[in-house]
């Protein structure tokens, strides 16, 4: 690729508003997460472990903050007075908010992370060189960077646990940035499988890690561009897109609405959902 | 009245004075580069450390990735700038006391812009693949990404690095025509020879000369300015709280200049100790940077209460935790630090006692680089520890010894490559200094006032 033809198929890869053009025709992958299902189990975080190669760095790293965890559970303890375990607490799981105008995506110097025409955040290993500017930038701090060369040095997964790693994609090496990918391995998979039958993956075909191993069912996930998906009509409903818009009404409409997007107001434009929670916190 | 500099000084005797410095050195030379290469080793062993385990021994952890390199690369990139204020803006403003002193403070220029190019590579995660911010042509069609301020940051740094050793260099032509007309033979005098480029000091020299001196000066200005004014986008670009300030590149050029007069302090008077340069380096001299720098001094504390005040009245509760939480929280003794050192100790040169005592301009010069190294840190550390998302919250951090080894490691590499610089050309220029003294003679003469 030249300059003359990098600067004439700019508009192929940047668009001009990630929500009022439409850049994305065939998918657009986004997620919702019902809090009020949440019980802060954890077993998204494992299944995101298990399933993704994620480092498991041991308790001396895991206290100087060095910790993997694409998908983490965040506990915000209610402040009433009561001590634990009488003391309540709303758990919030985040992983990469994939937002449509991400923060992290121009400033990288490489141009490691990109988006895909599905409306992914991507991070590619191979061209990251750990400058660490994307991480800088993100509001959520949802990006993981690897501090030391855990596969081979730090020896995480001493024999026979390479055995156990997922061979759909790869143990990544000191020094690049990874973060939560919606599990594009997955992703990939199946819209091969559909484009071999000659159609679109339908509402089901696909199931992330963390949403396939929540026993409370609060995590939905699919394909916003598809009206017929589950997630599609989650979005429509809570009218995600307006809610700046649509404060008022919304609390007219009283507890009909809970959705929203985590800092709407900086204009990321993020890909998850949340349905805020209802109920008392649980004791 | 004062005097920059005595008018009977003869022409010969600047030379020798001056090609004296370039002799074999005393023993003190000998002791302060052991010292120095002592001190880069050990940020030398701190790298390999570094490389070969990882990132993870600097002990910054995940909200945290920006620590102590970032910051000290900010410092030292603030500190080139004093080299192009003293030889080019100065040059432009027909300021002559800048003479005796602009060539030193152009080395520094250029030697405290490669110890910085360093920071960025001990930074990087991944140093093997650092040719990946080059746009170099690549059978992949891969190539950086020209949105990111770091690669814009990569390019105004190197254009300034190559731009300020031309007029390094082509402010030096005259005088190492005199080291080669002067020196014995050996490897030195070929080095000379081939330096001053067959230079013989005839008329249409002299005027091509200039002309390519004040062109180069004109180009090197804006490009001071555009450095730090890039890497203030570093983190004006951004979108954190405490970095997204429509200020910071003023700030950052202020600071600046500020970090580098305050340097420009420190190593005059260690030369002119080292040296005996007591003829040229004169107090009234010494004087002018002292009330340079307390000018600068005080645009930077303006300029930094108005960061202050537009934050506060902002009405963005980020930004406003974020100066809170420098003010109180765990940096709060570096945050007041900084603020003492970098707007109350300059108070002490409004004072024309201290402007001419070497001691206290010593230690005040010090000082206030400590308080410029300060703000560098509290600029990029406390947004990382209170930003946006509540769970960087409670994540505290605090640099390892192998981030303080490689700061403290570059001051060494810093005051390596100086003090060669010094034995290997002439660190005070010998040709201006004559204009400067045959400038106070005519004035003399002429029975004028003048400030020459």
């Amino acid at each position: 690729m030249s300059v003359t033809n990098l600067l004439e198929n700019w508009s192929t890869f940047r668009h001009f508003h990630p929500v009022d053009d439409k850049p994305h025709e065939q998918y657009k992958w986004a997620m919702a997460i019902n809090l009020d299902a949440c019980t802060g189990c954890n077993a998204c975080s494992v299944a995101c472990y298990a399933e993704n190669n994620i480092a498991v760095v041991g308790k001396d790293k895991y206290a100087h903050g060095q910790t993997m965890h694409w998908m983490r559970i965040e506990r915000y303890w209610d402040e009433d007075g009561r001590e634990f375990p009488d003391q309540g607490a709303q758990f919030l799981p985040m992983m990469c908010q994939q937002c449509e105008a991400a923060p992290c995506e121009t400033v990288c110097p490489v141009g490691a992370t990109n988006h895909t025409a599905d409306g992914l955040n991507s991070q590619v290993y191979n061209r990251c060189i750990g400058s660490r500017y994307c991480s800088a930038n993100c509001p959520f701090k949802v990006r993981y960077f690897n501090w030391y060369d855990y596969p081979d040095q730090e020896k995480v997964w001493p024999e026979p646990l390479p055995q156990q790693l997922n061979p759909d994609l790869t143990v990544r090496t000191k020094g690049v940035m990874e973060k939560c990918t919606f599990c594009v391995q997955r992703l990939t998979a199946a819209k091969s499988d559909a484009r071999n039958e000659g159609r679109s993956v339908r509402d089901g075909d696909v199931q992330t890690a963390c949403q396939q191993a929540c026993p409370a069912g609060a995590i939905s996930f699919g394909n916003l561009v598809d009206p017929q998906s589950k997630i599609a009509k989650q979005w429509e409903k809570q009218r995600v897109e307006l809610a700046a818009h649509d404060e008022q009404e919304k609390d007219k409409e009283g507890s009909e609405l809970r959705g929203y997007r985590i800092f709407e107001e900086l204009r990321a434009y993020p890909s998850v959902m949340y349905l805020e929670r209802v109920r008392e916190s649980a004791v | 009245m004062e005097r920059d500099i005595r008018e009977d000084i003869a022409w010969a005797k600047i030379n020798t004075d001056v090609l004296k410095s370039l002799e074999s050195p005393r023993r003190l030379y000998w002791v302060i580069v052991f010292v120095a290469m002592l001190i880069f080793s050990i940020g030398i062993g701190c790298e390999v450390y570094q490389y070969n385990v990882g990132l993870g021994v600097a002990n910054m952890d995940n909200p945290h990735v920006w620590g102590l390199y970032i910051a000290t690369f900010i410092f030292w990139i603030g500190m080139s700038h004093s080299g192009t204020l003293l030889s080019a803006i100065l040059l432009l403003m027909g300021a002559d006391w800048r003479k005796p002193i602009y060539r030193f403070a152009e080395a520094m220029t250029t030697f405290s812009l490669m110890t910085a190019g360093l920071f960025v590579m001990v930074h990087l995660g991944r140093l093997w693949q650092v040719y990946y911010a080059l746009p170099y042509p690549n059978e992949r069609g891969v190539w950086p990404n020209f949105q990111s301020p770091l690669l814009w940051d990569a390019m105004a740094i190197f254009t300034y690095l190559s731009s300020s050793v031309l007029f390094l260099f082509i402010g030096m032509i005259p005088d190492l025509a005199i080291c080669r007309d002067h020196l014995h033979p050996g490897w030195r005098k070929k080095l000379y020879t081939l330096l001053s480029l067959g230079w013989e000091g005839t008329d249409r020299q002299w005027r091509n000369f200039r002309v390519a001196y004040v062109t180069v000066a004109c180009f090197l200005i804006p490009l001071a300015v555009s450095v730090h004014s890039i890497v203030a986008s570093d983190f004006a670009m951004s979108q954190q709280p405490g970095w997204h300030v429509t200020s910071f590149p003023p700030y950052f050029v202020a600071g600046a200049l500020y970090s580098g007069c305050a340097a420009i302090i420190t190593l005059f008077i260690i030369l002119r100790y080292v040296f005996k340069f007591e003829d040229y380096m004169t107090l009234p001299i010494l004087k002018k940077i002292a009330r340079l720098t307390f000018a600068i001094a005080m645009v930077w504390t303006y300029l930094n209460a108005v960061e202050f005040a537009s934050v506060w009245y902002s009405h963005d509760q980020a930004s406003k935790d974020v100066l809170i939480q420098k003010a109180t929280g765990p940096y709060a003794p570096f945050w007041w630090m900084m603020n003492f050192c970098g707007s109350v100790v300059p108070l002490v040169l409004a004072f024309k006692r201290f402007q001419t005592s070497i001691p206290v301009l010593f230690a005040v010069s010090l000082l206030l680089n400590l308080g410029m190294w300060l703000e560098r840190w509290m600029i990029v550390a406390p947004t990382f520890s209170h930003g946006y998302y509540p769970w960087t919250w409670d994540h505290d951090q605090w640099p390892s010894l192998v981030q303080w080894g490689m700061v403290f490691g570059s001051f060494g590499w810093f005051t390596l490559l100086f003090m060669v610089f010094c034995k290997v050309f002439p660190s005070v220029s010998m040709y201006e200094v004559k204009e400067m003294v045959y400038h106070r003679k005519m004035a003399l003469e002429n029975k004028t006032e003048g400030a020459h």
